[in-house]
């Protein structure tokens, strides 16, 4: 008696010490997660956009091609893809060029440095929060701070958010001001690049911008790939401050696209449609994605390669 | 030569700290914002220092709205964050121990799962989410907040297995010929070597969602239940005018625990990233 239930003991640990079921034990919170929060939603995503569903509504009738259709002709819709594409081009670029350059300054063996690197974080602490949303929005008021500036040097007062033309730049600076995280990645990249490189460059002769372009680069090239794709993803959901620093306006001139979607599903009820429009994001974001990582194999050196 | 180097060293620190407060100033402006008149605040002046020093925003602001002061809506901010920054770490070190550590069946397909809801723009689960939540009744409340984060969040497995690379795998072996089983190995070995990854992931996880202004947005709708980002905006929507004061004084307030957190472990954060399994 006592024998079979040490065996039965035993076999039950054999079964729970099996990796098939370690790991799926471990990897349990995320496919329950990816089951429940990613994968059926995007079926009932996929499934809706080709429906007119509203909340309330008992039905969702399916009307086909219908709402893509009416996307594209859609003036808001076309305008925001435009002020999108527009915000992530001139943001995305400068924020990493930024944070590679600070990373790169910040290098330097001192006690500082620590403290420096801190305080260049700072904006992507806080920068996310609806209290520095408004914030942003009050220095760009016509009488905030930015224009005082301006006066103070000698130029004329700007309308920031009064103009279709311009009311995208503040969204887009404040973006380039949160470079602090990409900044950390590139920095615990800097630390990792062997400085027997940079010793052997010094005997050679080459000077500081040489071993940046020869050197620090080419090591940091996966890293900036890593950084590019990431921040291009998070540029195209950027929804906070378009919706608490502008709205969206004036005349839909900042409606990035999150908050187009979100307007369409949650304001106006439109279910079915905000879904055909996620789609559409989905498709283009992957477009770009795909084509970064095309690119990429000319820019990005592995080291396996020499 | 040892002069120049000397110079060349303090125009490099003069220049460092004066970008950085470039860098600080709204920070630093709101701040000081939040001692000021509203009639100061509007003219848009450059100066730090209020030219009259008023320290009653604070207690006006802190009354809230519709007799819900901001001591309830930091509450439920505190709550919120809290505890799906635990879960948010709890997950994800098991999850990433499983992808980096254990071979099982199937390992390889959901960790491209994983990949690709790294790479899957929110708003287009966002719809759907809201609705499987609407129709079990979850809608207002505070699960749609803080369950998701139980499950493993998709960037943190990612650098906390990045991490795990850099720990030697002998210490697994070691562990294992002393008869420890799996599970020991996480919670003995890998658990502990892994402070720092998660200290970064608490700081960056804190952060986003004391921030997180969305989903509050999306799944809160009584005041009593809001947190402090979707309070703050309120200061902007009411009908009257926005008290300016009062509302820099709040925000001021709201961006003291995630300063406390940085503080406190940010000499980690940049320990805890690991580059090393993003070289080809």
């Amino acid at each position: 008696m006592g024998d079979m239930k040490k065996t039965k003991a035993d076999t039950l640990s054999s079964f729970l010490n099996n990796d098939n079921v370690v790991g799926h034990v471990f990897a349990a919170p995320f496919i329950f997660g990816f089951v429940c929060f990613s994968f059926i939603p995007i079926c009932m995503s996929l499934y809706y956009a080709f429906t007119d569903y509203s909340l309330g509504s008992k039905m969702a009738v399916f009307v086909g091609l219908e709402n893509f259709f009416k996307l594209f002709k859609d003036e808001v819709f076309l305008k925001s893809i435009n002020k999108t594409l527009q915000y992530v081009f001139i943001a995305v670029p400068f924020k990493l060029t930024f944070a590679l350059l600070v990373a790169f300054l910040l290098t330097r063996k001192s006690k500082m440095v620590t403290f420096y690197r801190s305080l260049y974080y700072v904006p992507s602490l806080v920068g996310g929060s609806v209290a520095v949303a408004l914030v942003w929005k009050q220095l760009f008021a016509r009488k905030g701070l930015f224009n005082s500036v301006l006066v103070n040097m000698g130029f004329e007062k700007i309308n920031w958010f009064g103009s279709e033309a311009l009311a995208i730049y503040p969204l887009i600076l404040m973006a380039v001001w949160q470079f602090g995280s990409s900044m950390i990645i590139f920095a615990a990249g800097l630390k990792e690049i062997p400085t027997t490189y940079y010793e052997a460059s010094e005997i050679d002769g080459a000077n500081g911008f040489q071993r940046f372009f020869k050197i620090t680069l080419p090591c940091l090239s996966p890293i900036i790939l890593y950084n590019l794709i990431m921040q291009t993803i998070s540029a195209f959901m950027t929804f906070t401050q378009a919706f608490v620093i502008t709205g969206g306006g004036p005349n839909n001139a900042t409606m990035l696209y999150a908050l187009n979607v979100y307007n369409q599903a949650f304001k106006y009820n439109n279910m079915g449609y905000a879904c055909a429009m996620s789609w559409v994001m989905l498709v283009v974001m992957s477009l770009i994605t795909l084509v970064i990582f095309r690119t990429s194999k000319f820019w990005v050196f592995s080291e396996s390669e020499g | 030569m040892r002069e120049k180097k000397l110079v060349m060293k303090i125009i490099y620190h003069l220049f460092v700290l004066m970008f950085g407060f470039v860098m600080i100033y709204p920070v630093l402006w709101m701040i000081s914002g939040s001692f000021k008149d509203n009639a100061e605040i509007l003219r848009g002046t450059l100066s730090l220092v209020p030219e009259v020093f008023k320290s009653s925003n604070y207690h006006t602001g802190w009354k809230g709205f519709g007799g819900t002061s901001f001591a309830t809506f930091f509450k439920n901010s505190l709550f919120v964050t809290t505890i799906a920054t635990f879960g948010t770490v709890l997950s994800s070190s098991l999850v990433a121990y499983s992808f980096s550590r254990i071979k099982f069946r199937g390992r390889k397909l959901w960790f491209t799962f994983m990949l690709a809801t790294m790479m899957l723009p929110g708003q287009v689960i966002m719809i759907p989410q809201y609705l499987i939540y609407y129709r079990l009744g979850l809608v207002p409340g505070y699960v749609p907040l803080i369950l998701p984060y139980f499950c493993g969040q998709a960037f943190f497995i990612y650098q906390m297995m990045q991490f795990m690379q850099g720990i030697p795998r002998e210490l697994d072996e070691a562990a294992k010929i002393d008869g420890c089983s799996k599970y020991g190995i996480y919670a003995r070995i890998i658990l502990p070597l892994l402070k720092p990854a998660i200290v970064t992931t608490i700081i960056i996880q804190f952060y986003w969602k004391w921030d997180d202004y969305m989903g509050p947005l999306l799944y809160l709708s009584r005041p009593q239940s809001y947190t402090a980002s979707i309070a703050i905006k309120l200061f902007a929507d009411s009908a009257s005018v926005t008290d300016y004061g009062a509302m820099f004084a709040m925000s001021t307030l709201s961006l003291i625990p995630v300063f406390l957190i940085f503080l406190f472990f940010n000499k980690y954060l940049v320990e805890g990233i690991g580059t090393s399994g993003l070289k080809g």
